[in-house]
């Protein structure tokens, strides 16, 4: 029970245990337990960032919804309206071909009208001509007066 | 408990006296032992006991410790590693209660008491008889195997924390204030002998009451774990060994699950106050 040289023996494996312990437990253990408690903080600070970016990503969507659909009316109103000015040109264009084809078929009438005139200029000298013929059979002589018949169904 | 049996019949005339003086008594290794008594007679003895089991507690946390290093993850800890990180967590907040912005060896300090007087303690909860029975076997005829009812164990480490509550003390307050200290405290500058022979007191109490505390509430739990081991071994013969060895087997029990308390309490006490002493010696105003 006496205090013997055993008492350094001890307090020198009591501080080598102190200095061991810490190499060997303490500062690997804090080193690992403070890494955790950042990888913690960091887990949770990109989780709260996330978050933070889910909701900029939905309000950008539904800006970009709205926008879209904005465009999308924009462009029926654009389509209706070049619609409307696609219709108006083709009844212009319509009228128009109605109005040529109608002129071109009353020229057309126009030049049967004339040619039938013609010939029925034509006929109405034969006409004349044998009737005269009929009247002047005795007085005149074909050969005589052909000359002369010819030049009257040219006046014609 | 059986082998306090055998022990205490073999110890001839069923000596109580000796049978406890025999367990008390230090593998003393020394010129200064007593080649009779085995006790130490002067400074030059060895307990090789005292520093073979100490040592031994000490390398098993040590290689315990490097053997979890090597496995550790941070990630989700498993079993033994939430254990240990629990105990170390415990030691760090009672450093935050007890000294705040402490440097940064008390903590592993604190540590290292907790667990390794914890563990010497533990060896009182081994039978009092079995090892020093195995020891027997190979011709050792002493041991006690509880390093903390060695005073040389319980005041190496008061002691150490002594040298740092002073080594703090002058690297704080430094030397004048030190000097101070000792002179105008407790009672101001008028009493000034009266105030080195209390804070000299005071100071010295420190170490002393902390080693002598641990040493004292553990050579009483070895005592009275001797004790009981003798109920039977008193009665060693005849009918009335059918009373005492139940009763021996109850007590035993039952002071070894109060023991478990009081060895944990012991290793919390020592280490909490070394906290506390240290912390008041790293603070400046006093």
């Amino acid at each position: 029970m006496n205090i013997t040289v055993t008492l350094i023996a001890q307090m020198l494996a009591f501080i080598l245990l102190i200095w061991f312990i810490n190499k060997v437990l303490w500062k690997p253990m804090m080193g690992l337990m403070e890494s955790r408690q950042k990888r913690i903080a960091d887990g949770l600070a990109a989780a709260e960032r996330g978050k933070q970016e889910q909701a900029n990503a939905e309000k950008r969507a539904v800006e970009l919804l709205d926008e879209s659909k904005r465009k999308a009316a924009d462009i029926i109103a654009q389509a209706q309206r070049r619609a409307k000015e696609i219709e108006a040109e083709a009844k212009d264009s319509a009228k128009a071909e109605a109005e040529r084809i109608k002129a071109a078929a009353e020229a057309e009438i126009e030049r049967g009208v004339n040619q039938a005139r013609e010939h029925l200029r034509a006929q109405v000298a034969s006409i004349a001509i044998a009737g005269a013929e009929k009247v002047l059979k005795q007085q005149i002589d074909a050969k005589a007066h052909d000359k002369l018949l010819s030049q009257l169904a040219a006046e014609i | 408990m059986s082998q306090a049996t055998e022990t205490a019949q073999s110890s001839s005339g069923g000596g109580t006296v000796e049978y406890i003086q025999h367990h008390l008594t230090n593998w003393c290794v020394g010129p200064d032992c007593d080649p009779v008594t085995h006790q130490a007679n002067g400074f030059w003895a060895f307990h090789v006991d005292t520093i073979f089991f100490s040592l031994f507690l000490g390398i098993l946390m040590l290689f315990v410790s490097a053997r979890l290093v090597k496995r550790l993850t941070d990630g989700v800890p498993g079993g033994f590693q939430n254990f240990v990180e629990s105990i170390l967590e415990f030691v760090q907040g009672q450093i935050r209660d007890g000294f705040p912005h402490a440097p940064a060896i008390i903590a592993p300090m604190a540590l290292t008491i907790f667990v390794w007087v914890w563990l010497m303690n533990f060896m009182d909860l081994i039978p009092v008889d079995l090892l020093p029975l195995i020891a027997g076997w190979f011709g050792i005829h002493y041991l006690k195997v509880v390093p903390t009812t060695d005073l040389n164990t319980t005041f190496a480490m008061s002691f150490t924390v002594f040298l740092m509550i002073i080594f703090y003390n002058l690297k704080v307050k430094g030397p004048v204030g030190y000097l101070k200290m000792f002179l105008f405290h407790p009672f101001g500058k008028f009493l000034v002998p009266v105030n080195i022979i209390m804070t000299a007191i005071e100071e010295l109490a420190k170490p002393l009451s902390l080693g002598l505390r641990l040493f004292g509430n553990l050579f009483a739990g070895e005592l009275v774990f001797l004790l009981i081991a003798l109920l039977g071994g008193a009665a060693a013969l005849g009918v009335g060994l059918l009373i005492w060895f139940p009763l021996q087997v109850v007590l035993d029990l039952g002071w070894l699950l109060f023991h478990i308390l009081v060895i944990t309490l012991q290793a919390f006490i020592f280490m909490v106050l070394t906290i506390v002493y240290l912390s008041m010696a790293h603070t400046a105003d006093h």
